[in-house]
């Protein structure tokens, strides 16, 4: 897996070889086996591989009859070697084996459509000098990451990170105030928005072309939720496991050792069994352990070890483990978060680098597609209830809510009631699932400054979704809708990216998600919703497919999302503060930065403080804020990577290649 | 409370409307009443009919109060 940059002039200026470089030397960390330019008058991509196909061969960038076509890409097609053997079957003539030479024999034959034959995650870059179009895309699901800045008339630049977007000074560097808000609603901004002013990123399942100055946008996937799909449970689930069988087959196509992470649920544990089960990969595991019981998974983590025999590490990571790291974490997601969980994984694909491993497989996706989160039964339930709102029984099921949360458990019946209630109107809102998640997260703008709050006017965040809803969104059923809601936000735009991509790439590992294989996902969606949720029992048919694969307490067992100590990495009265948060809280701080509204953030630091802070309002408020501080002090107020930028080696026009570690 | 929302707030209005107390917040509630009023809050009466506004809170303490004066003083 790799970094990808490039620029494109507009104006006829001849593109600066040494921006491409910086470009590429700020994402090193994507790709620290070799660095690659290829810099001519009009246009410059840069590429930093971490090699893991055809370590030899797979030089980027890369072109086809001596640079009638050059290509950057991140990522990996899975399916490269049949449609290699179809492009051979065609005339087609290869120098490598790499499925980076299969990109470009595939866009020579058959343009931009090429990639809905393509089946993999990928960011990528090609430059059809002939045409001298520019012709970028991103796979379905958004698993690998691709920001551009277009600067009108001027130029237009591409990376998978804002921070070699940024070695450009003619880049804006501002925060995008309706951006946060979207975070302070959804968790992530809208995409293709980012949190930053004039940085958008090419959306899931689209492509993008910039020809004559212009450039265009467009859509190749997009999922769809028609229940056409019947069956048995049995039938259905034997043709899920074929499908995530052959999903993880061809995921395990590399030329480095693969690992896999064991989360201890099931998703994961799904994973690591086909692996163990149907290929003869050797399977090494990884995971992480908490201090916090209520955190912890190990005992779980454990149950697997021993039924998949697998050479199985586990990093412990303390609350101030988090703390010390997060602002790494921070420059790494490129977004506020609101909770810490990113930072453990950063700390886990540093092990998984230090073992020597490059790739590792996770359950990433699942809950998405086969209907794993609670989000889910508590839409169900509520509808279920607002059917009957005088019942005094239906309510009572929403204890089934949430079981690993203990304070949601001791909360006295009529206030779950208040809190879940369902009312009149909500009832015909198109985000009946989402209300209850978003006013909640919304309470967060309770911080913001007079002078955000008189910015951000009447924006709505919610209307601004409202308005972006796909036509079909009216036709689906309230799960579907759920499910879409799941997989087109907060799927691309926190799990996959700030949890994922960017948690594995600070230290070079590459992820692999079976799960979101888009055949897998196809088939999920055609599915009825009953088959993913049956009365109660959450991904039923991903429950009944892994019957005998892992061990029943796996299969059986409670669901509980990942997460990690929020509030108190930074504030636990046991611990000295870290100098960062002193200061990116501190009064003076707050009040120059202008976002937050600085006694309201001291009254909040001080109830945590004073260990009064029980709430998940409280932990993903002082989260939010503290990343939005440590944002603007990365990003904004410094040159990111300054010290990276300068890494790159004297630049010719033409073609170069810089190595490292390989002579 | 939480953030600046708490300024404005009006006796009468609703703390669950307002997004002041979320899923987990009338715990935190009660354990100050608890502590500040050396008071003690039986289960049954963690409704929001006791403690969904600032009125409701301070007649809900008030007679609890004036209840265990009168438990002490028999």
């Amino acid at each position: 897996m790799c970094g990808i940059a490039g620029t494109l002039s507009l104006s006829g200026h001849p593109v600066d070889p040494a921006l491409v470089s910086r470009m590429g030397g700020a994402l090193a960390h994507r790709g620290p086996d070799e660095r690659g330019l290829h810099v001519d008058a009009e246009v410059g991509l840069a590429h930093t591989r971490l090699s893991i196909i055809d370590l030899v061969g797979g030089h980027q960038p890369m072109s086809l009859d001596a640079g009638r076509l050059w290509v950057t890409f991140n990522g990996e097609i899975f399916n490269y070697i049949e449609l290699r053997e179809q492009l051979i079957g065609l005339g087609h003539r290869f120098t490598s084996r790499s499925d980076t030479e299969v990109i470009l024999h595939l866009y020579d034959r058959y343009g931009p459509d090429c990639v809905t034959m393509m089946n993999g995650q990928w960011a990528l870059a090609i430059w059809d000098s002939r045409r001298r179009r520019l012709f970028l895309s991103r796979d379905r699901m958004g698993v690998r990451p691709l920001f551009y800045a277009h600067l009108n008339g001027v130029k237009f630049s591409f990376a998978s990170e804002v921070k070699a977007l940024f070695q450009d000074a003619d880049v804006p560097r501002a925060l995008d105030l309706e951006a946060l808000d979207q975070v302070f609603t959804f968790w992530s901004p809208l995409s293709p928005r980012t949190i930053f002013t004039g940085i958008h990123e090419l959306s899931p399942g689209h492509s993008l072309i910039v020809e004559a100055g212009c450039v265009r946008t467009w859509c190749y996937w997009k999922p769809q939720y028609e229940p056409t799909k019947m069956g048995s449970s049995q039938t259905l689930s034997e043709e899920l496991q074929a499908l995530l069988v052959d999903a993880t087959r061809i995921r395990l196509r590399a030329d480095v050792p693969v690992g896999a992470y064991l989360s201890g649920g099931l998703d994961s544990s799904v994973t690591a069994a086909l692996v163990k089960r149907f290929t003869t990969t050797p399977l090494r595991t990884f995971s992480v352990a908490f201090d916090d019981a209520e955190l912890d998974e190990s005992w779980y983590q454990r149950q697997m070890r021993d039924a998949l025999l697998t050479d199985h590490e586990s990093l412990r990571c303390s609350s101030s483990d988090i703390g010390r790291v997060f602002p790494d974490v921070i420059r790494h997601t490129e977004t506020p978060v609101l909770r810490t969980a990113p930072a453990p994984l950063m700390l886990l694909s540093h092990l998984v680098s230090e073992r020597g491993y490059k790739v590792v497989l996770t359950g990433e996706g699942a809950d998405e597609v086969l209907g794993g989160y609670d989000i889910f039964k508590e839409t169900k339930i509520r509808r279920f209830w607002a059917a009957q709102p005088q019942s005094l029984r239906r309510p009572l099921l929403l204890r089934r809510l949430y079981p690993y949360m203990p304070n949601m458990q001791a909360q006295p019946l009529p206030y779950l009631r208040a809190f879940f209630k369902v009312t009149e109107r909500d009832l015909d809102d198109p985000f009946f699932s989402h209300l209850p998640r978003w006013e909640l997260t919304s309470r967060l703008k309770c911080f913001y400054s007079d002078a955000t709050r008189d910015r951000l006017g009447t924006y709505g965040a919610v209307d601004d979704l409202r308005s972006r809803l796909p036509a079909e969104y009216a036709r689906w059923d309230t799960f579907s809708r759920a499910q879409y809601l799941e997989a087109a936000h907060l799927l691309p735009g926190y799990i996959l990216s700030s949890q994922g991509d960017r948690m594995a790439m600070a230290n070079a590992v590459e992820g692999r998600f079976p799960f979101l294989d888009h055949r897998v996902v196809e088939f999920s969606n055609a599915l009825h919703p009953t088959m993913k949720m049956k009365v109660l029992t959450e991904k039923h048919l991903l429950k009944r497919a892994a019957q005998g694969l892992v061990p029943d307490v796996i299969v059986n067992r409670e669901k509980q999302p990942y997460r990690a100590p929020d509030a108190r990495s930074f504030l636990d009265s046991g611990q000295a503060t870290p100098e960062y948060v002193e200061e990116l809280l501190s009064e003076p701080r707050l009040r120059a930065d202008g976002i937050f509204d600085p006694s309201a953030v001291q009254r909040l630091v001080a109830k945590i403080r004073g260990g009064r802070a029980i709430g998940v309002k409280d932990n993903m408020a002082l989260v939010g804020i503290l990343s939005t501080q440590l944002l603007i002090e990365l990003f904004i107020r410094t040159s990111p990577d300054a010290h990276d930028s300068e890494r790159g080696t004297a630049v010719r026009r033409g073609e170069l290649f810089v190595r490292a570690g390989l002579n | 409370m939480f953030g600046q929302a708490s300024t404005d707030l009006r006796d009468d209005e609703s703390l669950l409307d307002r997004g002041l107390i979320d899923s987990t917040g009338v715990l935190e509630l009660v354990g100050f009443l608890e502590r500040r009023y050396a008071i003690s809050i039986d289960d049954r009466e963690l409704v929001p009919d006791n403690l969904d506004s600032i009125a409701r809170i301070v007649a809900f303490v008030e007679a609890k109060a004036r209840a265990q004066v009168k438990d002490i003083a028999s």
